[in-house]
């Protein structure tokens, strides 16, 4: 059938920051879009507010608008560019969404915009609660007893029909926002007020606990021909219960027989084609472990994070193959792209498994509920792949950088069997594997572990039989028999010799399997591998055929998306594979993340899928012989591996391996500073407790500390006594961190952040960033303005001139990332990253400057001078950019949201505009405040901060707001001329602050306290109310203060023009 | 874990002189047979029971094979006719509510030798690039007469195979309620075929591959279904001229696998050997006619040649996507339609059903006519 011909310009709309649930998936899925559009010589046009993004890139659309994805905004996109179409099924649900209500307003309609991929009676069936159960009933396939209710009292009526347990799921929310499993009616009352206020439509779905299930999924695919296919099968390890996105997941499904199988096939196909998807689709199903009774719990009608997993377990591209089957083709002539010669319309046959494990932000949120259901928790995962589930299983472990290489943790280990089986009792964990491993290492028994956890015990059965190998492993001599075993079951040589307690026999290297799609049926020439200790290397056969006289050169990627270390360093990764292409060198990737651009084959000339330890990579590169690695787009994961890499003699390109660790190491760094005369905080490095507390004093409170090793601020927090020093290093022992504790004086000035490129000679600053935030709250966390808004001339000098001391001293060759802060006029440096950072796409973006392509040029020895660069500060552009931090503390019980040294935001959004109040007020929207121009403000605020609050406050009434304060704050207030109220603090009775909050008054909280992080803590519950009743909350006065400017300058969103960025 | 600590040795010793060594599961001994492979991910138990892999050695492509164990109700049809069977990993500790046992119980109970923990990638590629190739499963070391043995697999040829697989005597199987009669050729029948037919109302009376024309008539059919079954189609030649008479029976035909391929003879047409055929549940065939992509699931070494059909009274109504071999053929002239494919399932895609539809609907067409 072909393209249509009513289709040239195409509007995409990608799925915005990233928050739980919702991740780099959607980069992937808009970025293969786009890239398939544009093959098909379509117009594109881009709307993402998402600056870390690859599909935001000027090279991947002809129209990029980096802007606030509301309705009005792409309403505005649609009238200034005037598509004939709208592909609304790889943005997400956020696309998705809004695709639907500009379909269902008849807005579409009115602008003869097409809506692509799926027509809103499609979605309205798969996405309605109600439609989706009479559509299944229509075709007979069996779902849960469920009812749509839109009251707490309707929800507690039909509970009692069906009986409890329940599960609450709300309607339109992501991840499964709001939802839960209620025991009785009390938890059913509490979890269904929040999950209808979630709901953009105030419903929920009431529906009978299957708890115990297997939770199975399939990927399907459809074109307007009817051909229908299934990509792939999925299985949980975790039954139903747990959100498929913290589920362990193996593909293909395993524990199903061929009956099983096809049943649930056959139901997959028959949904889609009712449904009429013209497109990508999931399917979710619920199977009675003992009989063939199945019930569908979900489908998706777009592509989805299942479906970025389906892709990379099979090879088969399912959003570029979506994307084609929108604009018209049929599955049957669009090309096989990894056999070139068979066609789309097959199902992928494997001859490996595949693993993913969730990757968790509970390292740093201490005191979050680490508790597992139907809402999902984890902020990305980690894919690994294997001739055996064990094999995968020790690879997908060591990929999500647990500290640990193997399914042994200390803590587990060092409980009594009682212990283990009262956790395990207790509901599910993040790390439930682990904990059932040490079970079943302890003698528990598989029937036994499976009577608790409802864990199949083919999976229990597989861990046993890791168990037995590592009790085999230290039994007599370490045979070479032993070892080659071990090596097949995704042992590493360190772990072995740790098990057995003995040298290993002997060194074995992996060799490299071909992921082909057919098994091996036809022959592929698809680069893409995984290791496996077995007879035949492809990778050395692929390598060979190719018989290029260019040089190779390894990129390693960033691994799972997490608080810290998110989708930007992919964008860095792939961005300079691109630049190594263009230079003639073959670019390799390896990389472990299945949601990434940087993982989809054809971004490299070569990709390896696998973990990134030492001796994962160092089998890598005996495969690979490359002429030299790059490690400083891969955030930490892959500065890690410098050390080791250096030490084996391979060629580091960029900044040298010891010149990293001079800016690692602290006493170096400290020489380093003196020699170049740049003064930074004063601080001490510490071991233990004793010494903190010491160091403490003699710094004077308060004092910043963190390990020495840090990313995204990783267990850092600011002590404002001794009380604060001693919890911390308790919390930091406990998590067996090696490496000593850094202990600072805490200056609280403004934080600057500066991204330089340098050459070894010269260096180039595209933007100096200001923070609106002061130092102390994280810079991930911190709203930053480009350019600074408020430096003096004085200021900006020295940190260009420090900028280039640092710079040349630490022999950077590439990027560097520098954090000052300036005290008092004078300016400090904090930290220096010499790698890529957080900022580099954003600033990349709104500069022009394509940071990670000169980066890499210079890498191999082109000057900035020879490609036309200035030593010093670029000139700042027309537009002022300011990037958001988004959270997703929705999805996160009991953590603290207010901010501080340690990273709490998953993603960013941001705001371009011709002024800095313009451009914040994108950002703000675009972050997802809802900034309402009245009602009230809640402010509680600790009593070193109660000053300043006055001319916010003073703003805010001005304004029209009715303010209210706890005790002290209100009479502070009041005593400085401002009307507030008093309202009670929790412990002084009701009605207090949580009532005030609950009561719909309050628009604002602004929220600070000394001390934070327990959850029992007043402030910490005000704040998680807040949270809960999706009430704006501002815990640090500068974002407050920037909040109540932007109000008073009266703009709003429809007067501030869009900004095209290929434009820049 | 047990398994690769303990297993006993056991080789693959193949045509062109390579040898995989693994272990062994299964009977011990030494088995001859044609290597093939399939890529079905589940349905090995229906792959084992599949009378169509008479005298070849069997390997999975997909690397865990018993997961689920066995069961009698999955068996498609009472015996195991398979060689030899290669997998890298069976499953000693199977997971479903329906197992019975394990694979290894299996293949001890009817006596099949397997092969496990070899590379089977790295012979699935030798497979593709080679072609298919005979070869050996031995638990006694290869080295020690491999000349010899060298000589008895190149030696190997898969012959007779209908007349060992097919029953002796008729069988009649009632449906619920009678709609149709259905003579069901047993040329190594898989058991879901007879069920199809049974579940839309078809008496079933089984009879043995070499059946005659006047047999048939005898039994008064409203229609006449040819099975699957193993080995080279044309070394059939009675069997391809008794249907030559029986399709003068104007009775609606519907032919399956071999059974496709000994119509197709029947008719002057012509099959050839594929390099390494189409073994697995992932297969796409397009049916001509609608433009549709169907998935189905295959297990043939042989195929018709689609020019050698002669086109006044044949055409090819379905062929394969990835390399357009003919895969369903309608006959003008003749009320008859056969695939190459398996419409039966078991296993594989269940999406290619209605064509036992379209066979009863001929069927209940002709017995209307009748009246």
């Amino acid at each position: 059938m072909g393209l249509r011909s009513d289709i040239k310009k195409v509007l995409v709309i990608g799925s915005g920051p990233i928050i739980i649930g919702q991740a780099a998936e959607f980069d992937y899925a808009g970025t293969q879009a786009c890239r398939a559009l544009k093959q098909e010589g379509l117009e594109v046009v881009l709307i993402n507010s998402n600056p870390a993004t690859i599909m935001t890139d000027k090279a991947m659309a002809d129209k990029v608008y980096i802007e606030p994805l509301t309705l009005d905004v792409v309403k505005s996109v649609i009238e200034l560019e005037k598509p004939d179409s709208i592909l609304s099924t790889l943005g997400g649900q956020t696309g998705l969404t809004l695709s639907m209500q500009l379909a269902e307003e008849g807005f579409l309609d009115s602008h003869h915009v097409k809506l692509l991929g799926a027509d809103p009676e499609t979605i309205h069936k798969a996405e309605d609660r109600q439609a989706f159960k009479d559509t299944m009933e229509k075709i007979g396939e069996p779902c849960i007893p469920s009812k749509v209710v839109e009251t707490v009292e309707d929800a507690v009526a039909f509970a009692g029909e069906i009986g409890y347990p329940v599960i609450v799921r709300p309607a339109f929310t992501l991840g499964g926002t709001g939802g839960g499993i209620a025991e009785d009616e009390a938890q059913l009352r509490d979890i269904s007020t929040n999950g209808l206020r979630l709901s953009p439509i105030t419903q929920v779905l009431i529906e009978k606990c299957i708890s115990g299930w297997k939770e199975i999924e399939f990927e399907v695919i459809r074109d307007r021909k009817g051909n229908v296919i299934t990509v792939c099968s999925m299985e949980n390890f975790d039954p139903v219960g747990v959100h498929t996105g913290d589920s362990i997941v193996i593909a293909p499904a395993v524990t199903l027989s061929d009956r099983e199988y096809q049943m649930l096939r056959t139901a997959s196909l028959n949904i889609i084609s009712e449904l009429k998807v013209e497109g990508g689709c999931n399917c979710q199903f619920a199977l009675h472990p003992e009989s063939m009774e199945y019930a569908v719990i979900e489908v998706n009608p777009r592509v989805s994070r299942s479906s970025a997993l389906a892709s990379k377990a099979t090879g088969y591209p399912i959003a570029k193959v979506a994307t084609r089957i929108a604009i018209g083709y049929t599955l049957d002539e669009i090309i096989n792209q990894v056999t070139g010669k068979t066609y789309a319309c097959f199902e992928p046959a494997l001859d490996y498994v595949v693993i993913k494990f969730p990757k968790w932000a509970f390292d740093k949120f201490v005191y979050a509920k680490r508790t597992l259901g139907t809402q999902m928790k984890a902020t990305g995962e980690v894919m690994a792949i294997g001739t055996s589930f064990e094999q995968a299983m020790m690879k997908a472990v060591r990929s999500t950088e647990l500290g640990v290489d193997s399914l042994n943790m200390k803590k587990y280990e060092a409980m009594t069997v009682e212990e283990l089986l009262g956790r395990l009792q207790g509901g599910v964990e993040d790390e439930r594997a682990f904990q059932v491993f040490a079970a079943l290492k302890k003698g528990v028994s598989v029937a036994k572990i499976h009577e608790i956890t409802l864990i199949d015990e083919w999976f229990l059965d597989k861990l046993l039989n890791l168990v037995e190998l590592e009790a085999w492993l230290a039994e007599d001599t370490l045979t070479e028999q032993k070892y080659l075993t071990a090596k097949q079951y995704g042992y590493l040589d360190k772990t072995i010799e740790r098990l057995s307690g003995q040298k290993c026999p002997m060194h074995r290297n992996a060799v490299y399997k071909m992921v082909d799609t057919c098994a091996g049926e036809f022959k592929a020439e698809t680069p893409y591998f995984y290791s496996t200790y077995d007879e035949e290397n492809e990778a050395k056969q692929f390598i060979e055929r190719k018989h290029s006289d260019k040089k190779k050169v390894i990129v390693f990627g960033s691994g799972p998306i997490r608080i810290g270390q998110g989708i930007e360093f992919d964008y860095c990764s792939v961005h300079c594979v691109w630049t190594l292409k263009e230079l003639g060198y073959e670019a390799v990737i390896c990389n472990n993340n299945p949601e990434t651009v940087s993982t989809d084959f054809d971004t490299g000339d070569r990709l390896y899928f696998d973990p990134l330890t030492p001796e994962d990579v160092d089998n890598i590169i005996a495969t690979e012989q490359p002429y030299g690695v790059v490690v400083q787009f891969g955030g930490q994961t892959a500065i890690k591996l410098t050390r080791h890499l250096a030490d084996s003699g391979v060629r580091i390109l960029g900044t040298s391996a010891d010149h990293i660790d001079a800016a690692e190491d602290r006493e170096r760094f400290d020489e380093l500073l003196e020699q170049c005369g740049i003064p930074r905080p004063e601080g001490f490095t510490v071991m233990t407790t004793k010494e903190a507390v010491k160091a403490a004093e003699r710094l004077g409170y308060p004092v910043l500390l963190r390990p020495s090793y840090v990313l995204g601020g990783q267990n850092m927090i600011i002590a404002h006594s001794e009380q604060d020093v001693v919890e911390y290093m308790g919390i930091i022992t406990s998590h067996m961190i090696e490496n000593p504790v850094l202990i600072d004086k805490y200056m609280m000035g403004t934080e600057v952040e500066v991204d330089a490129i340098c050459d070894g000679k010269d260096f180039l600053i595209p933007g100096i960033m200001e923070h609106i935030e002061r130092a102390g709250v994280h810079s991930g966390d911190s709203i930053s303005v480009y350019p600074a808004q408020n430096l003096s001339k004085r200021i900006r000098e020295t940190i260009i001139e420090y900028t280039r001391r640092l710079s040349l001293a630490l022999g950077v060759v590439g990027l560097v990332n520098i954090q000052y802060v300036v005290y008092r006029d004078e300016v400090y440096v904090i930290e220096v990253n010499p790698r890529s950072s957080r900022t580099v796409p954003y600033i990349s973006k709104v500069t022009g400057i394509p940071m990670v392509d000169i980066a890499t040029k210079v890498m191999f020895g082109i000057t900035l001078q020879s490609l036309g660069y200035k030593s010093g500060l670029y000139p700042e552009g027309e537009y002022v950019a300011v990037k958001v931090p988004v959270f997703s503390f929705e999805k996160l019980q009991d953590v603290d949201t207010m901010l501080g040294p340690e990273m709490k935001s998953t993603g960013e959004c941001l705001g371009i505009g011709k002024n800095f109040e313009d451009a914040l007020l994108k950002g703000l929207v675009g972050a997802g405040y809802d900034l309402k121009k009245e009602g009230g403000v809640l402010i509680s605020v600790r009593d070193s901060e109660k000053r300043e609050m006055i001319s916010i406050a003073d703003k805010f009434a001005r304004m029209g707001f009715e303010l209210y304060a706890t005790s002290g704050t209100a009479s502070y207030l009041n005593k400085n001329m401002i009307a507030t109220n008093t309202v009670r603090k929790i412990s002084e009775g009701s009605p207090n602050t949580l009532d005030l909050l609950e009561s719909g008054k309050i628009h604002y909280m602004i929220s600070t306290s000394a001390k934070g992080r327990l959850p029992a803590r007043d402030s910490v519950r005000m704040r998680r109310k807040s949270v809960e009743r999706s009430i704006c909350s501002l815990t640090a006065v500068d974002t407050a203060n920037a909040l109540a400017n932007v109000l008073r300058s009266g703009r709003s969103m429809d007067e501030i023009e869009l900004v095209d960025i290929t434009k820049i | 874990m047990a398994l690769i600590k303990d297993g006993k040795p056991a080789s693959l010793v193949l045509a062109d002189g390579q040898i995989f060594t693994g272990r062994s599961f299964g009977a011990e001994g030494t088995v001859i047979g044609e290597v093939v492979f399939t890529t079905g991910m589940t349905a090995y138990q229906e792959t084992l029971t599949d009378p169509s892999y008479y005298g070849q050695i069997v390997t999975q492509t997909f690397p865990l094979i018993g997961n689920y164990g066995v069961n009698a109700a999955d068996h498609e049809s009472a015996q195991s006719y398979v060689g030899g069977y290669i997998v890298r990993e069976w499953c000693n500790t199977p997971s479903n509510f329906r197992c019975e046992g394990t694979i290894d119980s299996f293949l001890k109970a009817h006596n099949i030798i397997g092969l496990y923990n070899i590379d089977t990638r790295r012979l699935t590629r030798s497979l593709r690039e080679a072609g298919v190739m005979n070869g050996a499963i031995t638990t006694s070391d290869p080295q020690e007469h491999l000349p010899e043995l060298l000589a008895q697999i190149r030696a190997y040829a898969v012959r007779d195979a209908v007349a060992n697989v097919t029953g002796t005597e008729q069988r009649i199987y009632q449906p619920e309620q009678v709609r149709r009669r259905v003579v069901l050729f047993d040329f190594g029948y898989k058991r879901n075929i007879r069920q199809s037919l049974l579940e839309r109302g078809c008496e079933v009376i089984v009879v043995p591959a070499q059946t005659t024309a006047k047999e048939v008539a005898a039994l008064h059919p409203d229609g006449i279904m040819l099975s699957n079954g193993p080995g080279d189609p044309s070394e059939n030649t009675q069997i391809i001229e008794n249907l030559r008479e029986i399709a003068k029976l104007a009775i609606p035909m519907f032919g399956i696998c071999l059974g496709h391929q000994l119509m197709a003879l029947s008719q002057g047409a012509r099959t050839e050997k594929l390099k390494y055929g189409h073994r697995g549940a992932n297969q796409p065939v397009i049916d001509l006619a609608s433009g549709r992509t169907y998935v189905t699931s295959q297990n043939h070494g042989y195929a018709v040649i689609g020019d050698s059909l002669d086109p006044d009274n044949a055409e090819v109504s379905h062929i394969n996507a990835n390399d357009h071999t003919c895969e369903g053929v309608r006959y003008h002239k003749l009320n008859a339609f056969t695939v190459q494919f398996h419409p039966e399932a078991h296993g594989g895609p269940l999406d290619t059903a209605y064509l036992f539809d379209e066979f009863t609907a001929r069927m209940d067409a002709y017995k209307k006519e009748a009246e």
